[in-house]
């Protein structure tokens, strides 16, 4: 199969790999896929308490090409928005980007799922802090 | 060195200069039809037809007689199958085969049982071989044929043919094994094999596509198929359609050459994929050789590389060209059946590569493989959000996962 020049791009030189602290308050964690379907995402954000905004996003994929540029793409568009402004990126946003062939859908639904898990977790962690504070 | 690099010689090789230097002529000037009996340029066609017959009787000590030509082995083993399942449908109705057989052999396999035929995969162990025993319990009184291949084309593991052979005999069965992957590059002898029915291509053995055989035992017993091609009675009524003349002059020179160099080339070959395995290995941690060691094909070598997937692997490796088992690589995204069935666990099957080394191949290529392989493992290990589990200790076993 042929890839985009954008695949490659982002397969060549990923954006923010790496990890945050996920003890963290402020980071939040979405690790979502499974080793025997062939890919796994783990996406966290960083988000600063006084603004509300992402300030980074790092992320580790086990997953083909399009896996891991479907990741390194998202990570990149995170940074600078609030969790509202990320929750309206969708799969459909990757694949245009991306210009994925149908097969590789899959690897943008996944780095959807990446998103909506790390927000959750991001709350999650965030509602049970407050509480504890409160 | 030239780059890229060619490491995937069980999905094809190259014609090899001395097979296109003899096919040649049969596309000008010797361009004889060998069914015209009678004027010179038939008979120079039959002539050349005969000889390679016999340069492939000669590869797998049969006569030339038993040698039928087909268009590829697909066609041989689907003439092999449904022409035993035709021929012997009064004696029963049953068909002995193994999960990790090639397609060519699983789908005529399934055409047969919706016609009516009852088919038995056989497991296979660990190791990728098949247990003689089982072949000799599933067999019924309705048995009319055992069909397992030689090499496996994916991990390149042998089957113990002879000793399946030996038991197709004692129970008057007739054996078919599709020995695509291994004529040619290991000793294969129909007789020490017992086998009644062998498939063959030209294009795995250094010579052209499009050609294959099917080798159908004449004598002790002697094997009856319904063709099914039918339009003349070519290929004595099992195969009919004009010869491919210069495509057969290629699949007999090219079964010479391996006939002659077989030899000193197993051992050559078996050197290399030895390095190259000793040399992931020494840099390398997390990787398994699917299939045994022991009881494989000399030139073949299937790895699997813990946390990484294959498909991406492939992609970072791209001036090498390999294969892998991955979902990703395959039309069906499933992850490979053949590793599967080894119960190594998806994971494993996702992240494997088949290396086949062959003639060109060099120590300089192995060695340039084995060094891009582990610069590319490395780097998509320091991304793999498994591996950084594994190193935290995480047991990815029991780890929860969303589907």
């Amino acid at each position: 199969m042929a890839y985009s020049p954008k695949v490659l791009d982002h397969f060549q030189n990923p954006r923010n790999v790496g990890s945050l602290p996920k003890d963290d308050p402020n980071v939040g964690t979405g690790l979502v896929g499974a080793p025997e379907c062939g890919d796994v995402m783990k996406l966290q954000i960083h988000i600063d308490p006084t603004t509300g905004v992402i300030d980074e996003a790092k992320f580790k994929t086990f997953g083909c090409g399009s896996a891991i540029a479907s990741s390194s793409l998202v990570t990149e568009w995170l940074k600078g928005r609030t969790l509202d402004q990320a929750l309206t990126i969708t799969n459909g946003d990757i694949v245009t980007e991306l210009d994925l062939p149908p097969v590789k859908v899959h690897c943008s639904v996944l780095a959807e799922d990446a998103i909506k898990a790390a927000i959750a977790d991001y709350h999650r962690k965030h509602d049970s802090h407050m509480a504890a504070a409160g | 060195m030239k780059l890229p690099i060619y490491m995937d010689y069980h999905a094809t090789t190259p014609v090899d200069p001395r097979v296109l230097e003899a096919m040649l002529p049969y596309f000008t000037q010797e361009f004889g039809n060998p069914a015209s009996r009678n004027h010179a340029f038939g008979w120079a066609a039959e002539k050349a037809v005969e000889r390679a017959r016999q340069q492939v009787a000669d590869l797998i000590g049969a006569s030339a007689k038993e040698i039928v030509f087909t268009s590829c082995a697909t066609e041989a083993n689907n003439l092999a199958l449904k022409g035993v399942a035709a021929m012997y449908g009064e004696k029963g109705n049953h068909i002995v085969t193994c999960a990790t057989e090639h397609k060519a052999v699983l789908d005529p396999c399934r055409q047969l049982e919706k016609q009516g035929l009852r088919v038995t995969y056989l497991p296979v162990r660990k190791d990728g071989r098949i247990d003689p025993g089982e072949v000799r319990a599933a067999m019924t009184d309705k048995t009319i044929l055992i069909t397992i291949m030689t090499a496996n084309n994916e991990i390149g593991v042998l089957q113990p043919v002879a000793e399946i052979g030996a038991i197709a005999k004692e129970k008057g069965i007739v054996f078919h094994t599709d020995a695509v992957q291994a004529v040619g590059k290991v000793p294969f002898d129909v007789s020490q094999v017992q086998a009644d029915l062998v498939s063959m291509s030209a294009h795995k053995i250094y010579g052209p596509k499009g050609i294959g055989a099917l080798f159908v035992r004449r004598r002790n017993p002697r094997v009856l198929l319904a063709e099914q091609i039918s339009g003349g009675g070519h290929e004595r009524g099992m195969r009919s359609g004009t010869l491919n003349v210069p495509g057969i002059v290629g699949l007999g020179k090219a079964a010479e050459l391996c006939g002659a160099e077989m030899a000193d080339e197993g051992v050559r070959l078996r050197r290399l994929r030895d390095r190259l395995n000793e040399k992931l290995h020494q840099s390398l941690d997390g990787i398994y050789v699917n299939g045994s060691m022991e009881h494989r094909l000399p030139h073949s070598l299937n790895v699997s590389f813990a946390w990484v997937e294959g498909e991406s692997l492939l992609m970072g490796v791209n001036d090498v060209a390999v294969s892998s088992g991955s979902a990703c690589t395959s039309a069906s995204l499933e992850p490979s059946y053949v590793l599967k069935a080894l119960g190594a666990g998806d994971d494993l099957a996702h992240s494997s590569i088949r290396f086949g080394l062959g003639r060109w191949t060099t120590e300089e290529d192995v060695d340039y493989v084995a060094e891009k392989l582990t610069t590319v493992v490395r780097r998509l290990r320091e991304m793999s959000p498994l591996y950084e589990l594994v190193k935290e200790g995480v047991d990815l076993s029991k780890q929860e996962w969303t589907h």
